[in-house]
């Protein structure tokens, strides 16, 4: 289980990433924390002519400006974990991400980048109305999240495009959010996952993100959820409700683990716990 | 403190938790594992081409792998066929079994060709190059179907009492089918071998991790076409687990023998995990029907089973002995004496079974505790009362099985009754029957089940009739050979064919040798690598059936007593009985002329030991298919969330007679080490292949394995009744969690849901799933 | 091929690498520090856990050439030459290994743990979420670890033989 010959080019910068990418085409790939990249270069399930390492392109670090915090692509996931700037529901979601050493390793926008379905950031950042700053060969864009994943290992980034940045809203007054998953064993990757921000005025939900992954090929926000609970007051029931609406919107293909009934159920299982404890 | 003191006052060092001898090394990063020794310089590296289809013809070329940058060579199927034979087996099979594929792949993950170059990067690269042409064949995958076609290559029936009357005049007759899947211990460390051919003398030297049995280095060496004497097999000293699944590499250690034959280089292989899931080895999967006869009091009348076992593509050895190593305690801890078995063994295209932690007892205990649970539920008793009514009194001891077991020792009733009180068994009846009044879904079970150790070699030819067994070589017992030296210096050296793989052989050899001669534990050098030309072993050497405790112990400690003895007579020739060691030895070997009349010079014992109670089978069919017998009573609770199906285990207590016990840490350690398998296979672990035959938890991200979060603490109790027929009294205690806690767990879900119907692993989803169906064979 | 220079365990190494040469490779094979060992190659056994300038990481998921300019730490140089760590004897003391494969890579997650403050049981059960062990059934380990962050060794108690 070894990777297939290729060549590797440290970054020194963003402007070195993108010359190296744009120079390599389509057989060069980024390299972030590799935690998800480096196994599938040892299985051989890639096989990349170039590895760009951006550890070294100084892309790493988190601000907080404007009721938002920017997070560089190459921060530690563990970094963020530890940071008082991330968001409630991120720091909920982030024991999910792989286990203590892989967080270590791994990073923020590597992970949205690599658009894994099952991810918990993607899902993070699409329920919280997050946006991605990506920067290639015709400039720098920022764009909603939601707008970045298109179905597994697949975004609308450009050929020759990074993501540099993800950028977070911070926690508005009387929000409240929440984040389920499960998985068949601790740090596994999620059977289905549901993450669930209201935003709450005098008992009633005036603005609801509900999104859910894992179950979905992307992070997906479930917007008939979200106007089930906008207008109403929280509620069992309506959550019970919600979770029920939740599991008619999915569509999982199972495996084998779980069949798709099951992760239909789940999803609504999961949808429904959120929505509780973000009340 | 004078040696002689401390023999006198009958010091012991075994009974005691002293820190092992292996840890340091270990722990400083400073162990031998396989791939850690370089044997022979230049060894080149391999990389196996594996068939990517369960069943199909296949045409093999090479040609391109051979003209990539570093390849040495490589070997395909051909060049097995005409370099070795098939492996024998223990039960004749239509389809030969060589090393690699020939011809025709039978499973997805069979080796199709080795690809040997400077480094396993190249190697890897070289193999992509290799082009396997397949033409698919209808693979076989359904255990059931396959017993009914021609893949059922073995088929006997045993019957003990009269079976058919005692279900005839029974209160209820409990009839269902149980399953038990396909899963592997999944050691961390993988299968490696360094392979050196010496083309002059016709002779193969191989370092590999095995664990043995050494049964198999015959195996290996007919299939090489050697004389044992000729493939000489080493192991590394330390071993990164096994668990039984390590055996199985001996058909890679003929492989990459072959590759170093033919290509004139000694070559090295090491197996990478995906490989690992993919082509060593597993579980076998068995379905077993169950039909057992009780009387309205609980007391079970009669027994028996039709258990269709699947061995995979190929009857490895030791197989089809997982059917049969359990066969003398097929009544289990009970006392029924009309039992009867028909044994089915099918091969479909799937990974072959081997040996894996427990062999023979998961598959076992599931079907008959559950038959246990399932008729206390019936009957409306409760499940520990229909136990009692059953157990072998301690009384009866040395109890004779119907199927031919000596059970050795122990109290049972007691072992179940300390069980029930650590776990507070009572109360968690009630609370789990209050609860799920309240809808909630708590359950309790029990699983009572006797843990052979020390295998009798000569079960596995009940897989013949007494008829044919009278004409060939009766096989018996369990024997171990040792080696104990006195150096010059007074120094202690003890060599082993045990090839442990964590156990801490080491440290308990050391304990017992330090007893005998009055030192200290640590002033024993042992050594654990094996190597089949210098260490003294036999036939049944090796790290299975957990009969180290009683058998190898039995062996080191006869050649240290031969030796104490032998330094006691020079003491007394020299009429210095308090002196050291350290001079008798100098005096030994300095002096010989100064022995004792006739003794014989030097300080070095070979000694061996055999379980006094191991007899072939007999004319009826009858065996004592184990030497030993320990005996294990588990309560386990659990809480099933009926919203996502999770299981999750609130209290689970184990109490074990194993006899003696050498050193109480390594013996807890092999509980919770045993308990972890058995909860793996109970509620996670599973060998997938889809319907077409592909294998679908070739990595560890599939391949479900518990972790810390997942994995409840047992709560270990002891009882300790010696053996009689082991050197120091002491049982194995390795495998009977693996047993026993698939049961308890699968006793105490079916408890919680108020249904039969489960099946293991119950995992989340599965038993979601089983949730939304309506019970087989009725619920509550 | 690439040069690079590490520092492994305080001493400095330069050597000419393959790009895709896999750490713990380099490691193993390249510099003889086999206490590293390899149970997956796909990052989800643990045993390869390695400290890179301080951090604990899967060996087997990083590029030789990635450490270039960095510090690693391995099994080996907890202890040195010198008397086992406070973890390690906590380890033996628990006989929180068996075959000893998986300790390694545990002892250096813990390592990196126990640096960064006194974990909670249940954060020492977490970290082990990211290592398998088939031996010990875990039960030991989180024993050990525990008691060597709390810092507390209980006094040595030898066993002596039986009867003396
Ligand atoms: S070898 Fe690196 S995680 Fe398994
Ligand atoms: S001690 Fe063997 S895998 Fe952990």
């Amino acid at each position: 289980m070894k990777p297939v010959p290729f060549r590797y080019v440290v970054a020194r910068s963003l402007e070195e990433a993108l010359a190296a990418l744009a120079e390599g085409g389509d057989d060069a790939k980024p390299l972030a924390g590799g935690q998800s990249l480096v196994p599938a270069l040892n299985l051989r399930l890639l096989r990349p002519e170039l590895l760009v390492d951006l550890n070294r392109a100084g892309l790493d670090g988190i601000v907080r400006e404007n009721g938002s915090v920017r997070v560089g692509a190459t921060t530690r996931q563990a970094e963020l974990e530890r940071s008082p700037h991330a968001h409630p529901l991120v720091r909920e979601a982030l024991p999910f991400v792989g286990h203590v050493v892989t967080r270590n390793r791994g990073t923020v926008g590597g992970s949205v980048a690599h658009a894994d379905g099952a991810a918990e950031l993607p899902l993070c950042l699409v329920a919280l109305g997050g946006e991605v700053v990506a920067e290639g060969p015709d400039g720098r864009r920022t764009f909603p999240a939601e707008e970045l994943f298109v179905t597994h290992y697949t975004t609308t980034l450009l050929p020759g495009e990074l993501l540099v940045e993800t950028v977070w809203p911070a926690p508005g007054g009387g929000e409240r959010s929440a984040f389920e998953e499960l998985a068949l064993r601790g740090g596994d990757y999620a059977l289905a996952m549901a993450a669930a921000v209201l935003r709450h005025d005098q008992g009633v939900i005036r603005e609801a993100r509900v999104a859910v992954g894992a179950v979905t090929d992307h992070p997906t926000a479930l917007a008939e959820v979200e106007a089930l609970l906008v207008g109403n007051a929280p509620s069992d029931e309506l959550a019970h409700e919600a979770g029920a609406l939740a599991a008619t919107l999915v569509d999982p293909a199972g495996g084998i683990h779980a069949t798709p009934a099951y992760l239909r159920h789940l999803t609504g299982v999961l949808v429904e716990r959120a929505i509780r404890r973000a009340t | 403190m004078g040696t002689a003191t401390a023999r006198e006052t009958r010091a012991s060092w075994v009974g005691q938790s002293v820190p092992r001898l292996e840890d340091e090394a270990l722990l400083r990063g400073r162990g031998r594992f396989m791939d850690d020794l370089d044997p022979v310089p230049g060894a080149a590296h391999a990389a196996i081409v594996r068939s990517q289809l369960p069943h199909a013809r296949i045409t093999v070329d090479a040609s391109a792998a051979l003209d990539a940058p570093g390849v040495v060579g490589v070997l395909t199927g051909e060049d097995v066929r005409a370099l070795s034979r098939p492996f024998p087996a223990g039960i004749d099979s239509p389809v030969p079994f060589y090393a690699a594929a020939v011809d025709v792949a039978r499973y997805a993950g069979e080796p199709v060709a080795v690809v040997v170059a400077r480094t396993r990067y190249e190697a890897e690269d070289a193999a992509e190059l290799v082009e396997v042409d397949y033409d698919p064949l209808d693979p076989v995958l359904d255990p059931v179907a396959a017993s009914e076609t021609d893949a059922c290559v073995h088929d006997r029936s045993f019957h003990y009492g009269d079976v058919d009357e005692a279900l005839a005049r029974a209160d209820l007759v409990v009839h269902e089918t149980f399953r038990f899947p396909r899963f592997s211990c999944t050691p961390v460390e993988c299968y490696g071998v360094v392979a050196d051919w010496d083309e002059a003398a016709g002779s193969l030297t191989a370092w590999a991790n095995f664990q043995g049995p050494f049964t198999l280095h015959g195996v290996a060496a007919a299939a090489l076409g050697l004389r044992g004497s000729r493939f000489r097999l080493l192991t590394p000293p330390d071993s990164g687990g096994s668990f039984g699944i390590k055996s199985s590499i001996f058909t890679y250690v003929v492989l990459i023998g072959l590759a170093a034959r033919k290509l004139g280089r000694p070559v090295r292989w090491i197996e990478d995990r995906v490989e690992h899931l993919l082509g060593s080895a597993s579980s076998t999967q068995r379905v077993t029907t169950v039909e057992a006869g009780f009387a309205h009091d609980g007391e079970l009348l009669a027994l028996r089973y039709d258990a269709i076992e699947d061995v995979g593509a190929y009857v490895r050895a030791p197989e089809p002995a997982t059917l049969y190593r359990m066969h003398g305690s097929l009544s289990g801890a009970y006392t029924v004496r009309n039992v009867a078995a028909r044994n089915r063994v099918v091969l479909t295209n799937t990974l072959p079974s081997g040996l894996n932690r427990g062999f023979g007892g998961p598959q076992l205990y599931l079907p008959l505790e559950r038959t246990m649970a399932i008729a206390a539920r019936r009957m409306g008793l409760d499940p520990a009362d229909v136990a009692r009514r059953n157990l072998v009194p301690a009384e009866e001891m040395p109890y004779r099985t119907p199927s031919g077991a000596l059970y050795d020792s122990g109290d049972y009733a007691a072992c179940l009754q300390q069980a029930l009180e650590l776990s507070g068994y009572e109360r968690r009846r009630a609370e789990a029957a209050a609860a799920r009044a309240d809808g909630r879904l708590l359950g309790v079970g029990i699983a009572c089940v006797v843990e052979p150790s020390i295998s009798n070699m000569g079960y596995i030819t009940l897989t013949q009739t007494a008829i044919e067994r009278a004409q060939a070589l009766p096989k018996s017992g369990n024997a171990e050979g040792a080696l104990v030296t006195i150096d010059p210096l007074g120094g202690v050296t003890v060599r082993l064919g045990t090839t442990p793989q964590g156990q801490g052989h080491r440290t308990v050899c050391a304990q017992v040798v330090a007893d005998e001669l009055g030192i200290e534990p640590g002033e024993v050098t042992v050594l654990s690598e094996m190597d089949t030309q210098t260490v003294p072993w036999t036939v049944s050497s090796g790290n299975y059936s957990s009969r180290f405790s009683g058998v190898a112990v039995g062996a080191v400690q006869r050649a240290a007593a031969q030796l104490r003895a032998k330094v006691d007579a020079v003491r007394e020739h020299l009429e210095e009985p308090e002196l050291s060691l350290r001079r008798v030895a100098g005096s030994v070997h300095w002096n010989p002329a100064g022995l004792p009349e006739g003794m014989e010079p030097g300080l070095s014992v070979v000694a061996y030991w055999s379980a006094p109670n191991l007899d072939p089978p007999d004319a009826e069919d009858r065996v004592a298919s184990s030497a030993a017998h320990g005996f294990i009573a588990d309560v386990c609770a659990v809480e099933v969330e009926p919203e996502t199906g999770e299981v999750r285990v609130l209290d689970y207590v184990t109490v074990h007679d194993a006899g003696r016990l050498l050193h109480p840490a390594l013996a807890d350690g092999q509980v919770l080490g045993g308990f972890a398998h058995g909860a793996g296979a109970a509620l996670f672990e599973r060998h997938v292949v889809d319907e077409w035959g592909n294998p679908m938890t070739a990595s560890f991200v599939d391949y479900v394995t518990p972790t810390a979060p997942d994995l409840p603490t047992p709560r270990i109790g002891h009882r300790s009744t010696p053996s009689p027929f082991t050197a120091l009294g002491a049982k194995g205690i390795g495998e009977g969690n693996t047993m026993s806690v698939p049961a308890a767990i699968a006793n105490a879900v079916a408890d919680a849901l108020g249904r039969d119907d489960v099946e293991l692993p119950l995992t989340a989803p599965r038993v979601w799933e089983l949730l939304q169906r309506p019970p087989e064979g009725g619920g509550r | 091929m690439t040069e690079i220079e590490v520092v492994v365990n305080g001493q400095r190494h330069r050597e000419a690498v393959e790009d895709r040469l896999l750490l713990t490779d380099f490691l193993r094979q390249r510099l003889g520090l086999t206490g590293t060992h390899v149970g997956c190659e796909h990052g989800v056994c643990g045993c390869c856990t390695v400290r890179l300038d301080g951090v604990a990481v899967r060996g087997c998921l990083l590029l030789a050439v990635q450490a270039d300019g960095c510090e690693v730490q391995t099994v080996e140089g907890l202890a040195g030459s010198g008397p086992l760590t406070a973890l390690q004897e906590a380890f033996r003391r628990h006989f929180a290994l068996q075959c000893g494969f998986c300790t390694p890579g545990i002892l250096m997650a813990a390592e990196d743990l126990l640096s960064r403050g006194t974990p909670t049981r249940d954060e020492i059960v977490d970290l082990l979420s990211g290592h398998l062990c088939r031996c010990t059934g875990y039960a030991p380990i989180v024993d050990a670890i525990e008691e060597a962050a709390a810092g507390a060794l209980p006094p040595a108690d030898e066993p002596r033989p039986e009867g003396t």
